[in-house]
């Protein structure tokens, strides 16, 4: 009989073993079981930590704070936004029902105070211990509440979005996007949100146009293409054309388009006039004489084709690029794309509001561009600063010289070209406009993108509403002077 | 050291454990919890103090260690019972008080445990009454779809945990008197009909309990256990096999008829076919285990309550208790009560392995492989390994019937082990020194 015990017991043994061994497995799959809907651990986790504030850059206009509540004993946090919609994109949401989005997402480690170094895992072993409430990382933002303010003020009743950076370090000074929600109504009243019409369909509230809005920059491009040709050495600002008024593209004309300030034939004109006047046959020459490929190589060298640097969630942003059917596309032949468009910005070229902000910075900071960031530094519960945000330079796009030729013509543009609605008294602003055609009952996408003051750029701008009856130069450049005005003042 | 004296410093270090449990539940939920109800664990070791003290009198060459490890489960229950509900960690605290009584009679009154063997068919019978109990209309009571409570008024009580105590002693004394019959000469051996037969009747009532019950895990721990004493009386692995064969023609057929059955088996076949309607229990258990990482939560503060104060899964003070104990402890203090368990049926088998005589081993056998089969039946449920089927995690599970049943098994198996070791050493057995009887 002891033989049959023995052996039993080897049984049981074996079978607890095996359920140490599937304790073990459901930890290996831990990570794919907490992102499943319906799985509360993580979420009420998280909820009963009282997450770090969310500040603008004066460290004083809180977006984001906390409201305690007390439930079955504990104590939750739920989340309250102040500021309701200005900053809704940007800051996004964190809520019990749902998933988070924007820094409540990305940030979401420090903000639960789970970033990990070796002070901070000692702090939370005693707070656990302790039964205390776990606190977390406030932030400082970048954003000037003011200037955000007026830019969300001037975006109200269209699609659209204003980016503000610092060009020298690429601190984000404004994103705002309409339309807008406000984040409170995040927890219980989302139907609320979803239910918004907009002058645009779809409305899109929860869209961060500022990083995800495509759409085709037009004229605007021509700062890249004119970087490109100034770059290589192909042109210089004086370089003499002659406009016909149209170009010839795989043997049919492209006619230059009335946003253009002036006749519809220049005749004899500079590059610098070129620009300041915005004549699409030149550029579609110029691009014709780049190629697809060099032409493409500074639009890359500006920030396309790539996800742009953020802290925000990798969803919430995409690159800027040719796109079809929805997907970024990589010209292989030259064939492949019809280059005298792409020259002035049309084609199938889609850019973000971000992206073309950059393509300002980088002129207004000498040629370098500067990685985007909008979290400026982490505060410890207690208020000292756990890291601060150290400005990064991604590429130089251009020599200083090239920067310099294009500040000068892009003055130009706004002093006396199509871009004059965007002049500030007292102040050099340099600007560059854009009208796209989007193909929708002469519905146009419009767009400003400038920086000022010109001797010492403080701020790089780029506005653009979609589905306009009207020019960049018209709608979009006004509306980047009211929002430069406050950032100058 | 003495083997008292053992069972001393590994009852202390026990308490220890325990203490340091419920003063850490306490400290995470000081808000809500009054500082009178940490009082309870000073009660409950001094219980188990007390048992000590009459085994130290009683049963002096008993197994040292099977004491404090049942201190140890119990201790660990009532900590997590009393994190999920203060007000039911005292109640389960009078179970274990009583329980104890209950042992501490047992131990005073039983002198020699082998008397039993003598009425095994009046305990077979009554151990069928109690089995058939809640069958009884308005008797009974269903709780989650089985009917396996009795209402008495004040509270329910659970026939059937201490049904299965009288199962094993009632087939230990009749495998005892059949096992050559049974066990036969070749391993081909067929028995005749007539020794078999009260075997199938076995096999018949398990599979009726089943079917008027509802009671999935209890037909399968029945039948498990009375496989793992025919083993341990014959070696014979035939019947097992058979007996397997047998159980999977009454579990098919139970599974065609009864949609009850066929749930259990399709949730753990695919438990996110349906993740908040019939699998919600074993996902949501799946989810405290997995997201409790390698050293959970820590008491107190894990994540089983939602926003309106009930908890997420389901009878979790019960039959989930061990995915609350992983979600706050981790795999580290789940494997740590699984290597309990293990210790345990370590020291039963032990116990069984040094009895002298067949009825005593088959008896601590088969109550061993009762605790043993029991834990992996609603461990393995909730982990997910096998079929859920609703049953406690004995030691561990809030419940009255099923502390007080075990703590009533640890008695005899004590027993059991004080008689083994007496014979080992040449000690006198108890009953004859007792109450001045003359030594032989």
């Amino acid at each position: 009989m002891n033989t049959e015990l023995r052996r039993l017991f080897l049984l049981f043994s074996v079978l607890f073993a095996a359920l140490v061994a599937v304790g073990t497995y459901w930890l290996w799959r831990s990570p794919s079981l907490e992102a499943r809907q319906g799985n509360p651990t993580q979420l009420i986790r998280d909820i009963t930590i009282k997450r770090g504030l969310i500040y603008a850059s004066d460290g004083e206009t809180i977006l984001a704070r906390n409201r305690g509540r007390e439930i079955s004993g504990r104590r939750w946090f739920l989340r309250r936004y102040p500021a309701q919609d200005l900053t809704a994109h940007v800051v996004g949401y964190s809520t019990l029902e749902r998933s988070r989005t924007g820094l409540e997402e990305s940030m979401n480690d420090f903000l639960t105070g789970s970033n990990s170094n070796l002070a901070t895992i000692i702090e939370k072993a005693r707070a656990r211990f302790g039964g205390e409430v776990r606190e977390g990382n406030d932030l400082v933002l970048t954003i000037d509440a003011e200037a955000q303010a007026v830019a969300l003020e001037q975006l109200r009743g269209t699609c659209g979005s204003i980016v503000a950076l610092e060009p020298a370090s690429g601190r984000v000074l404004v994103m705002a996007s309409r339309p807008s929600y406000d984040s409170n109504l995040t927890s219980q009243r989302f139907d609320e949100i979803l239910g918004q019409r907009g002058p645009c369909t779809p409305a899109a509230p929860l869209l961060n146009r500022a990083t995800q809005g495509l759409y085709p920059p037009g004229s605007t491009f021509k700062v890249v293409t004119a970087t490109a040709a100034l770059d290589t050495g192909l042109h210089t600002p004086e370089s003499s054309f002659f406009d016909r008024g149209y170009c010839i593209e795989y043997g049919q004309r492209v006619f230059n388009y009335s946003d253009q300030n002036g006749p519809q034939q220049f005749g004899q004109v500079s590059l610098s006039e070129s620009i300041e006047n915005s004549i699409n046959a030149v550029f579609c020459d110029i691009g014709q004489e780049l190629g697809t490929d060099t032409l493409l190589e500074y639009a890359r060298r500006f920030g396309f084709y790539e996800r742009p640097q953020l802290e925000t969630p990798e969803e919430e942003r995409v690159a800027s690029g040719l796109y079809e059917d929805g997907e970024l596309f990589e010209p292989r032949l030259e064939s492949d794309v019809d280059v005298g468009r792409l020259a002035f910005g049309q084609e199938r070229l889609l850019a973000t509001p971000l992206q073309m902000a950059q393509v300002a910075a980088t002129v207004a900071n000498d040629g370098v561009r500067m990685d985007p960031f909008v979290v400026d530094r982490i505060l410890k519960p207690d208020g000292s600063v756990l890291s601060r945000t150290e400005p990064e330079s991604a590429e130089r796009v251009m020599t200083r010289r090239t920067a310099g030729e294009l500040t000068a013509m892009m003055e130009r543009a706004v002093a006396s070209g199509t871009g004059r609605r965007a002049q500030i008294p007292g102040v050099r602003v340099a600007g560059k406009t854009g009208t796209a055609e989007t193909g929708r009952d002469d519905l146009n996408d419009v767009w400003f993108i400038g920086f000022a003051p010109v001797d010492r750029p403080t701020l790089a701008i780029a506005v653009a509403i979609s589905d306009q009856e009207g020019t960049g130069g018209g709608l979009a450049a006004p509306k980047a002077k009211e929002v430069m005005e406050v950032l100058l003042r | 050291m003495s083997l008292r004296n053992r069972e001393l410093a590994t009852l202390i270090a026990a308490g220890l454990i325990v203490t340091l449990g419920f003063a850490s539940v306490y400290l995470a939920q000081q808000s809500t919890i009054s500082s009178a109800s940490v009082s309870y664990i000073a009660i409950f070791l001094g219980l188990y103090l007390v048992a000590h003290i009459v085994t130290r009198f009683q049963l002096p060459y008993a197994d040292p260690y099977l004491l404090p490890l049942a201190t140890l489960m119990t201790g660990i229950g009532v900590t997590l019972i009393y994190r999920l509900d203060p007000d039911l960690a005292l109640r389960q605290g009078v179970w274990v008080a009583l329980g104890l009584i209950l042992f501490i009679a047992g131990v005073l009154l039983i002198n020699d445990y082998r008397r039993l063997e003598s009425v095994k068919y009046t305990l077979g019978i009554a151990a069928v009454v109690l089995l058939l109990l809640p069958a009884i209309p308005g008797f009974g009571r269903t709780i989650n779809g089985a009917t396996l409570w009795v209402d008495l008024g004040p509270f329910v009580f659970q026939p059937g945990e201490f049904a299965k105590i009288l199962i094993v002693l009632f087939l230990a004394g009749y495998l005892r008197d059949r096992r050559d019959v049974l066990r036969g000469t070749r391993w081909y051996h067929l028995p005749p009909l007539r020794h078999l037969g009260p075997l199938l009747i076995v096999w018949g009532a398990t599979i009726v309990v089943l079917i008027l019950t509802n009671d999935l895990g209890g037909g399968l721990l029945y039948f498990s256990v009375f496989l793992a004493m025919l083993y341990i009386a014959t070696g014979r692995l035939l019947y097992v096999i058979g007996g397997l064969g047998l159980f999977a023609v009454g579990a098919l057929a139970v599974y065609r008829i009864t949609p009850h059955v066929a749930d259990r088996v399709s949730i753990w076949l695919d438990p996110w076919s349906d993740p908040s309607g019939t699998g919600y229990q074993l996902v949501q258990s799946i989810y405290a285990i997995s997201s409790g990482g390698l050293f959970g939560s820590g008491l107190g503060r894990g994540a089983l309550f939602t926003p309106d104060g009930s908890t997420y899964i389901p009878f979790l003070e019960t039959d989930f208790i061990y995915s609350a104990l992983v979600q706050e402890l981790g795999l580290a203090g789940g494997s740590a009560l699984l290597m309990v368990f293990v210790l345990f049926v370590y020291r039963g088998f032990r116990v069984a392995m040094q009895a002298d005589d067949g009825f005593s081993k088959l008896l601590v056998g088969g109550l061993t492989a009762t605790f043993a089969i029991q834990a992996f039946l609603i461990l393995g449920g909730v982990t997910g390994l096998i079929p859920l089927t609703g049953i406690t995690l004995p030691f561990v599970s809030y419940g009255g019937s099923s502390v007080v049943a075990n703590l009533l098994l640890l008695a005899l198996i004590l027993s059991v082990s004080d008689r083994a070791n007496r014979r080992m050493l040449g000690v006198p057995d108890r009953g004859l020194v007792r109450f001045g009887e003359p030594t032989r």
